[in-house]
C-alpha cells in the first residue's frame, strides 16, 4: 500500500538553514529513517544524515520529529495519520554540522572525564565471581546504546548552553551509577565524583531522559536519584557507607 | 596537494569495531603510538549488532569443553577449509580473550555458581557463547570503547603525573608530547580511501576524508590494521550496516596483496522478512540456541529432513529426542534446528521454494509455544522489542516469520595466522571479518566475537614486532600519489564527460544489490553467476559518470560514490571465485555441482587485482584475477583428534593419516 506523504527537513549548516518540503512516497511498515533514504535516492542525494544498524540497537539515528525527540529508524509511519506533515529537524542540544547530523562531541568529552572500571587487585582474569542478581544492577544501565537522546532534551543543558562545563548529564550519570553498583569496581568514590565533579545536584528529577530512552533505561529512579541520596547519606555518616562497601565487598 | 591535515603514528587501525579495538588495546600495550579510524562515530561500529554471544570453551557450564572440542567444532562448521593454523589459534586463546573483557569491565551474564554463563548455539558441541542476554555485541564494543578511554586517560595522569612517565616509546616525531593524543587517539568519521606505499610496496600511510567536514586527511605510518568488516551491503537483502561495503578488503587489493575464499558468503538463517522495510534484519540463533523451532506453512518441524549425511550421527532423528537435548545434553542428540548456519539457510530456502513458506517468503520461527513469556522476554529482550516495534509481533504469543539474510564474508585478505600479516604487503595487517580463513567455509555463530579479539590482539602484536624489525628504516609516502588519490576521491563532484546530469550512485548501487541478491546469492549456478559479471562489468563502466550534487561537507551521495568502486572490486571477487569452485560447500552452493568433493578441499581460490590502464576518469576499471593455490595441510595431532571415518568424508585418500595413527578422536 503505497502512498505519498508530505515530510518538513530541516536543510542547513552552522550558519543558518531552513525547512524544505518534500511529497515522498510511503509504503506499508516503514519507518521515517526508509523515508529519509528514499528522499536521498531519488531527491536529496546530498541529504546528510546519521545512521548504522536500522534496528534501534547502535543509537546513531537520534533526531527530532514533529519536535519529540526519537530515533528515525524506530518511529513507523503508521504512528502518524495519512495526512499529517512530518518535521524532521536535528537533535536541539548539539550544534548542527549539516542537515540532521549534529556535533556530539560532547558526550565524548564528557566520557573521558569518568574514570575507568578499576579492576580488583588481587583476582586475576578468569577468577571474577559474581552473581546474576548482582550484576543485573549495572547490567540495565549497560543497555545504553549512546544516541544521546536523554543528553538532548535534559533541561539542564537543552536551554543552558552554559551548563555544559559543569554538568556532564544522563548518560554519564547512569555510567557512573553503573560502576558504584559494579560488583567488582575497585574504587570507593563513585558517588562523590558524581556530586563533585559531574554535577549531579543540578539535576532536579523531571525525568525527561527516563521518559526519552528508546532502551527504556530508568535512569532517573534507579540511577540519579540513588546516586543523588547514596551521596548525601556518606557525607553525613560514613560509617554506614564503610558497613555498606563491605557488605558488598564480602558477599562477592 | 593543499588543503588536508597530517598525521604522524605508529600504527594506523582502520575500522573501530571489536577487532580494530582490541587491536589498537595490543598495540598500545606494546608501546606503539596508534590511530583508530572510525567511519562512524566512536562506539557504533557493527560489532554492536552481534547479539547471541562470544564462543570460548570456558567450561563454565560443561566442563568436558576444551580447546580441542571447540577446534574440532570449528573445522566442521567450515566443512575443513578452515586455514587449521588459525582454527588452532583462535580455539587455544578465546577463553583468555573473554576473561580479559572482565578485567576491563564487562559484564556478562553469571551461572549460578558466579562464573561467566556460557549457551548453546549451533553447531557448537556445548554450551560456549558467553553472552549478555541477546546484545552481547554491544557490551563487547562498549567495553573496548571504554578501554581505549582509560588507556587514554592512564597517559593523561601520567603526564601531569612524574615527568615523561608514559613515554616509553622512541622514535617518531608526532602530535605533543604528554597529550593522550599523541599515543592514542580516535578519529571518528573518516573514511580512508587508499592505502600509500613506499617504492618497495610497503605501507607507508593512508589517505582519507573526514565525513564532518569533507575535507583530506593523511596519515604517515609504516603500518596498518585492516579491521574493516565485510561486505554485506552488495548485497539487496542484508543484516549489515551501510558501513560494510569491503574497504578494507578493496584497499588490501589495491595495495597488492590477496583474498582468499571470497566464494563463502554466509546467508544467516533467520532475518525478519517483513515488513519490507526491515527484511534482512538479524534475528539472533539464541533464539533456537534457547529452545526455538522452525515450522513450515503445514505445521512441520522440516528440519530434521535436512539433516545431511555427516551429521547425522550427531543430531537428533525425532521431535522428542531433540526436546530433551535441552535440559539433558548428556543422553541426547540435538536437534537440527542448530545444524551450521548454511545447512538451516539451504533448508529454509528449499521449504520456501516448494511451496511451504509463510505469507511473505519465508518461514515460521517459533519460540512462543517453547517458553514462558517471562523467559522469552529475560533471554531475548531485544528480539522482543525488535519484534514489537518494527513488526507489530509479540514473540511471547506469535511465530515470527524468517528468512535468510546475507550476514557475513568467510573471505578476507590472506593473513599470516600468527600475525595477521597480508600477503605481499609488508606492514598491511588484517584482523576480523576482513581477514580470511579463520571460518573456512562457513562460520559457526559465536565464532566471529572470539575472532575479532583473538586475531584483533595478533595483529596489534604483530605490528609492533614489525615495527621494532624496521628500525630507522621506515617506508615514506611517494611524491604525487597524494595529490592521485586527492584527485580519485574528488571525480563524483566533477561534471560528466556527456555534459548530462551523469550517473546517480545510489542507482548504480541498487542495481549492484539487486544483481548479487539475485545471481550470486544463496544458491548460484553458472550461467547466473556469468551474468552477473557481466553485470558487474557494465556496472564498473558506469562509474566513471557518477556524479553527485551537493558539496564536500557530509555528503552521503560522495561516500556511497566512493564506496561503490570497493563494492564493485568485491562483488567481482565473490562472483569470479563463484564461477570457478566446482562443487558445494559451507556458505557456496552450486546448483549445478551439488556434492562436496574433496579435491577441491585441497584449494584455496586467491584474488589480486590487475590494474586498468591510465588515471583517474579516464582509468579502465581494474579487475580480478583468480588462481587456484593449494590449502594448507592440516598437521597431524589436529587431524588426531578426528575419528577417521569423519575424516574420509572430506579428505581425499593420499591426505587421510596413516591408520595406525588413527586411534585419536572423539572424546
Amino acid at each position: 500500500m503505497s502512498r505519498n506523504a508530505e515530510f518538513r527537513v530541516w536543510r542547513g549548516d552552522a550558519t543558518g538553514g531552513a525547512l524544505q518540503d518534500y511529497t515522498v512516497e510511503v509504503n506499508e511498515g516503514e519507518v521515517v529513517l526508509d523515508i529519509i533514504h528514499r528522499l536521498q535516492a531519488t531527491q536529496a542525494g546530498d541529504l546528510a544524515v546519521r545512521w548504522n544498524c536500522k534496528a534501534g540497537k547502535c543509537g546513531s539515528c537520534s533526531a527530532e520529529i514533529n519536535g519529540r525527540p526519537r530515533l528515525l529508524c524506530m518511529t513507523r509511519m503508521s504512528t502518524f495519520t495519512d495526512d499529517e506533515v512530518i518535521t524532521v529537524t536535528p537533535m536541539r542540544a548539539f550544534p548542527v554540522i549539516r542537515d540532521l547530523v549534529t556535533d556530539v562531541s560532547f558526550n565524548y568529552q564528557k566520557a573521558r572525564q569518568i574514570p575507568a572500571f578499576a579492576p580488583p587487585p588481587d583476582l586475576a582474569p578468569g577468577e571474577y565471581r559474581m552473581q546474576q542478581v548482582d550484576v543485573e544492577r549495572s547490567q540495565e544501565f549497560r543497555k545504553c546504546i549512546e544516541c544521546f537522546l536523554c543528553q538532548n532534551v535534559c533541561h539542564v543543558v537543552r536551554d543552558h548552553e552554559d551548563n555544559k562545563t559543569a554538568f556532564a548529564g544522563p548518560r554519564f550519570f547512569i555510567r557512573a551509577a553503573e560502576l558504584d553498583m559494579h560488583p567488582l569496581d575497585a574504587r570507593t568514590d563513585r558517588r562523590e565524583f558524581a556530586q563533585a565533579e559531574q554535577g549531579i545536584g543540578m539535576c532536579n528529577i523531571t525525568k525527561c531522559c527516563t521518559e526519552v530512552c528508546p532502551e527504556h533505561i530508568h535512569l532517573t529512579d534507579n540511577a540519579i536519584i540513588p546516586m543523588k541520596e547514596r551521596v548525601v547519606d556518606r557525607k553525613y555518616d560514613p560509617l554506614v557507607w564503610l558497613g555498606n562497601k563491605l557488605f558488598r565487598r564480602g558477599k562477592d | 596537494m593543499s588543503d588536508h591535515e597530517e598525521h604522524r603514528y605508529d600504527v594506523l587501525i582502520v575500522g573501530a569495531g571489536g577487532a580494530g579495538l582490541r587491536a589498537a588495546i595490543a598495540a598500545r600495550e606494546e608501546g606503539l603510538r596508534v590511530a583508530i579510524i572510525c567511519k562512524s562515530l566512536f562506539g557504533k561500529a557493527h560489532t554492536v549488532m552481534a547479539e547471541g554471544g562470544i564462543a570460548a570453551s570456558m567450561g563454565n557450564v560443561n566442563s568436558n569443553d576444551s580447546w580441542q572440542v571447540h577446534f574440532r567444532d570449528t573445522m566442521r562448521g567450515g566443512k575443513f577449509l578452515n586455514i587449521p593454523r588459525m582454527a588452532e589459534l583462535h580455539a587455544q586463546e578465546a577463553p583468555q580473550r573473554v576473561w580479559e573483557l572482565e578485567t576491563y569491565g564487562a559484564l556478562f551474564d553469571r551461572t549460578p555458581d558466579g562464573r561467566i554463563s556460557q549457551r548453546n548455539f549451533g553447531g557448537h558441541e556445548y554450551p560456549r557463547l558467553a553472552h549478555v542476554g541477546d546484545r552481547t555485541g554491544l557490551e563487547l564494543i562498549r567495553t573496548l570503547q571504554q578501554k581505549i578511554v582509560s588507556l587514554r586517560q592512564d597517559e593523561e595522569n601520567a603526564a601531569t603525573g612524574a615527568a615523561g612517565g608514559a613515554d616509553a616509546t622512541a622514535g617518531v616525531d608526532h602530535e605533543t608530547p604528554g597529550d593522550a593524543d599523541a599515543g592514542l587517539r580516535v578519529f571518528a568519521e573518516v573514511t580512508i580511501t587508499e592505502l600509500l606505499t613506499d617504492g618497495y610496496g610497503a605501507i607507508a600511510g593512508a589517505f582519507g576524508y573526514r565525513r564532518e567536514t569533507g575535507t583530506f586527511i593523511v596519515f604517515r605510518a609504516p603500518a596498518v590494521i585492516l579491521a574493516t568488516g565485510g561486505i554485506g551491503k552488495s548485497f539487496k537483502v542484508t543484516s549489515n550496516s551501510w558501513e560494510y561495503t569491503g574497504d578494507g578488503h578493496a584497499l588490501a587489493l589495491r595495495a597488492g596483496s590477496t583474498l582468499i575464499n571470497m566464494e563463502f558468503v554466509q546467508f544467516h538463517p533467520t532475518g525478519m522478512v517483513w515488513p519490507p522495510s526491515v527484511k534482512g534484519i538479524l534475528v539472533t540463533e539464541s533464539v533456537r540456541g534457547d529452545g526455538g523451532v522452525l515450522r513450515n506453512s503445514e505445521g512441520k518441524r522440516f528440519m530434521f529432513n535436512y539433516v545431511p549425511e555427516i551429521f547425522r550421527a550427531k543430531y537428533a532423528d525425532s521431535e522428542e529426542e531433540g526436546d530433551r537435548w535441552y535440559s539433558d545434553p548428556e543422553h541426547n542428540l540435538r536437534p537440527p534446528e542448530l545444524l551450521p548456519r548454511d545447512e538451516v539457510a539451504r533448508a529454509i530456502n528449499s521449504e520456501v521454494k516448494a511451496g511451504r513458506g509463510t505469507e511473505h517468503g519465508g518461514v515460521f520461527l517459533d519460540v512462543s509455544t517453547r517458553l514462558p513469556a517471562d523467559v522469552i522476554i529475560k533471554k531475548l529482550p531485544s528480539m522482543h522489542h525488535q519484534f514489537r516495534e518494527l513488526a507489530d509481533v509479540d514473540i511471547t504469543k506469535q511465530p515470527m516469520e524468517v528468512g535468510p539474510t546475507c550476514h557475513y564474508v568467510m573471505g578476507g585478505v590472506e593473513v599470516d595466522p600468527d600475525t595477521a600479516a597480508a600477503r605481499n604487503v609488508p606492514g598491511l595487517f588484517a584482523a576480523g571479518e576482513v581477514s580470511g580463513g579463520m571460518h573456512g567455509s562457513n562460520r559457526l555463530g559465536g565464532n566471529s566475537l572470539s575472532d575479532l579479539l583473538v586475531f584483533g590482539r595478533r595483529a596489534g602484536v604483530g605490528a609492533a614486532e614489525y615495527i621494532r624489525g624496521l628500525g630507522d628504516a621506515v617506508p615514506e609516502i611517494q611524491d604525487g600519489d597524494l595529490d592521485v588519490a586527492a584527485e580519485e576521491a574528488l571525480a563524483p563532484f566533477r561534471p560528466a564527460a556527456d555534459g548530462g546530469i551523469g550517473e546517480n550512485p545510489y542507482t548504480i548501487h541498487r542495481e549492484l544489490q539487486q544483481v548479487m541478491n539475485d545471481l550470486v546469492g544463496i544458491i548460484r549456478k553458472e550461467d547466473e553467476v556469468q551474468r552477473a559479471l557481466d553485470a558487474i562489468d557494465a556496472l564498473k563502466a558506469r562509474v566513471p559518470a557518477v556524479s553527485v550534487e551537493g558539496h564536500r561537507q557530509f555528503n552521503p551521495g560522495w561516500h556511497l560514490a566512493l564506496d561503490l568502486r570497493n563494492m564493485l572490486l568485491v562483488s567481482e571477487c565473490v562472483a569470479r571465485a563463484a564461477l570457478a569452485r566446482q562443487e558445494s560447500r559451507g556458505g557456496h552452493t552450486r546448483d549445478d555441482y551439488p556434492g562436496m568433493n574433496a579435491e577441491w578441499r585441497r584449494k584455496l581460490l586467491v584474488c589480486s587485482i590487475h590494474e586498468g590502464t591510465g588515471n583517474g576518469k579516464a582509468a579502465g576499471p581494474a579487475g580480478i584475477t583468480l588462481t587456484e593455490e593449494p590449502s594448507p595441510v592440516i598437521r597431524e595431532d589436529l587431524l588426531g583428534l578426528f575419528e577417521r571415518s569423519e575424516l574420509e568424508q572430506y579428505l581425499t585418500a593420499d591426505e587421510l593419516p596413516a591408520d595406525t595413527t588413527a586411534t585419536g578422536g572423539a572424546t
